[in-house]
């Protein structure tokens, strides 16, 4: 039986994304070469709000694009026919800052896929990443630049984080199997 | 990815190994493919049109009829997605040297490839490999059966410039009875709820497509007058005898697209056409170049229409072979 654990509500999860925010505004001086980039699904709404919070520290719109990372995947034929999501960039990525967002980071794979799928679409200056809640586990030589929250996870649990935009509500809680 | 799969969320709605006809198909699963070309649409647009979702795996074009734009097609929509090919005709092949299609592709199965495209002129050739086969099949065009990729590319066409199919008055002129195209159009068109109207001479276009839910007319102004698509049909002189009209000048003058009949249909109307173009026999070549044309726009939705259909059949296993995440 699935045993389900709340981890951050939602002032929590605010709270986070404005930490973030500030570390990535204090890294990057003025923003202005910084494009905000979420991985579809979880990781756009995500990318909307860090970008709707850098444009108040720096005063200046903050692009944010999003990012399908299926045909970069390296388990295509493990798994169910895949829905394609759109990839959407407000500008060329060419010499930005590329802060790449999603909302749990564990193995790696997808930041590798996500890594490739950018580099098909232009030659960023930098790229940086962003994730809500790192659990560990990886099995990439990835490491995030920025994070929500760093929490030890058994190999059995899942991290299963909602947001409003696509569940109606903000709530990031641990399932046990 | 870390995070767990979400319960309940849509499921595109495609589960089959093959792509043999349209007629097997389910409006949603039409709808899946249009909806994952215009992904791939996307990616054809950018600088580096190249995806990797089909590395290491082997696609064989089996072309033991003659084709040019569907096998460049095809075969570019899997050099985009990575795919390893191997091209296959019928003028220089162990075909020709009296081995039987089933030998030829079990002998290419042999070498553990996971795509068999193919392209006959026996109507069925795709549905029996995809028996004896363990690899994914795509018809390429069978006979006077089905050509389900360039119905798949048609109505993807219409739906982009249109919104949607539902509603829409379709006349496809010319050539029914030989037809391929026509019959995936058919279905495609019906199943996703567009009024079917059929039209030319009577040897060509029998009242008995009437059973596949058509209207059909053998007058051209009563077909042309309501139609939101206009989708000319080339006359298959190969697959025709003699007889069927009295003379290609005749059908022009009665079946042909020219510049008064244009004036006669809505002014939104799209006219298409499959290729290769007759020009001057079933389209005035000016109204082929015109601006309601979309011929080029179907060439170009055909590659990401294949690429899609090439990404779907090799897509994942069945729900039920896949465990928890």
């Amino acid at each position: 039986m699935a045993e389900t654990v709340k981890l951050f509500d939602a002032p929590t999860l605010q709270r986070m994304l404005t930490r973030m925010a500030h570390e990535i505004a204090e890294n990057q001086d003025q923003g202005n070469q910084v494009v905000v980039v979420g991985i579809q699904d979880s990781g756009v709404p995500l990318a909307r709000r860090l970008a709707g919070l850098l444009e108040k520290i720096w005063g200046h719109p903050v692009p944010a694009g999003t990012l399908d990372i299926t045909l970069h995947r390296d388990d295509l034929d493990q798994r169910v026919t895949p829905q394609l999501r759109p990839t959407e960039m407000p500008c060329d990525i060419t010499g930005r800052t590329v802060v790449l967002v999603d909302d749990v980071l564990f193995s790696g794979r997808t930041i590798r896929a996500a890594l490739d799928a950018l580099m098909d679409l232009g030659r960023p200056g930098s790229i940086r990443l962003a994730v809500l809640v790192d659990r560990g586990h990886r099995e990439l030589p990835i490491r995030p630049d920025f994070v929500g929250k760093s929490i030890s996870t058994g190999a059995g649990e899942r991290v299963h984080v909602e947001l409003t935009e696509l569940d109606g509500r903000d709530l990031v809680t641990l399932v046990r199997e | 990815m870390g995070s767990m799969a979400k319960t309940g969320e849509s499921l595109m709605a495609w589960n089959r190994k093959h792509l043999l006809d349209i007629e097997s198909l389910t409006a949603e699963e039409i709808t899946t493919v249009l909806d994952t070309a215009l992904a791939f649409k996307a990616v054809g647009e950018r600088a580096i049109k190249k995806v990797p979702a089909l590395r290491g795996k082997t696609v064989v074009n089996l072309f033991v009829e003659p084709s040019t734009r569907t096998r460049t097609s095809f075969e570019l929509a899997e050099q985009r997605l990575s795919a390893d090919i191997i091209n296959f005709t019928a003028e220089a092949s162990s075909l020709k040297k009296g081995e039987t299609l089933k030998d030829t592709a079990r002998n290419l199965e042999a070498m553990n490839v996971d795509v068999i495209v193919i392209r006959h002129s026996a109507s069925g050739a795709p549905h029996f490999l995809s028996r004896v086969l363990n690899a994914h099949v795509v018809n390429a065009g069978d006979g006077a059966h089905e050509h389900p990729t360039q119905a798949l590319l048609d109505v993807f066409t219409i739906r982009e410039k249109k919104g949607s199919i539902a509603g829409l008055n379709v006349t496809i002129l010319g050539d029914i009875l030989y037809s391929r195209v026509a019959r995936s159009d058919i279905w495609a068109l019906t199943k996703l709820g567009a009024k079917v109207t059929l039209c030319g001479p009577a040897t060509l276009v029998p009242k008995t497509f009437e059973q596949m839910g058509c209207r059909v007319t053998h007058n051209m102004e009563e077909a042309i007058r309501d139609a939101d698509v206009i989708n000319l049909l080339r006359i298959q002189h190969e697959r025709q005898r003699k007889t069927m009209f009295p003379s290609i000048n005749e059908y022009s003058r009665l079946f042909g697209l020219d510049r008064q009949r244009l004036g006669q249909t809505k002014p939104d109307a799209l006219i298409m056409h499959p290729g290769p173009i007759n020009r001057g026999v079933e389209i005035d070549s000016d109204i082929a170049d015109g601006e309601r044309s979309v011929v080029l726009q179907q060439v170009t939705n055909g590659l990401a229409v294949r690429m899609a259909v090439l990404f779907l059949v090799n897509g994942g296993k069945d729900p039920q072979e896949i465990s928890a995440n």
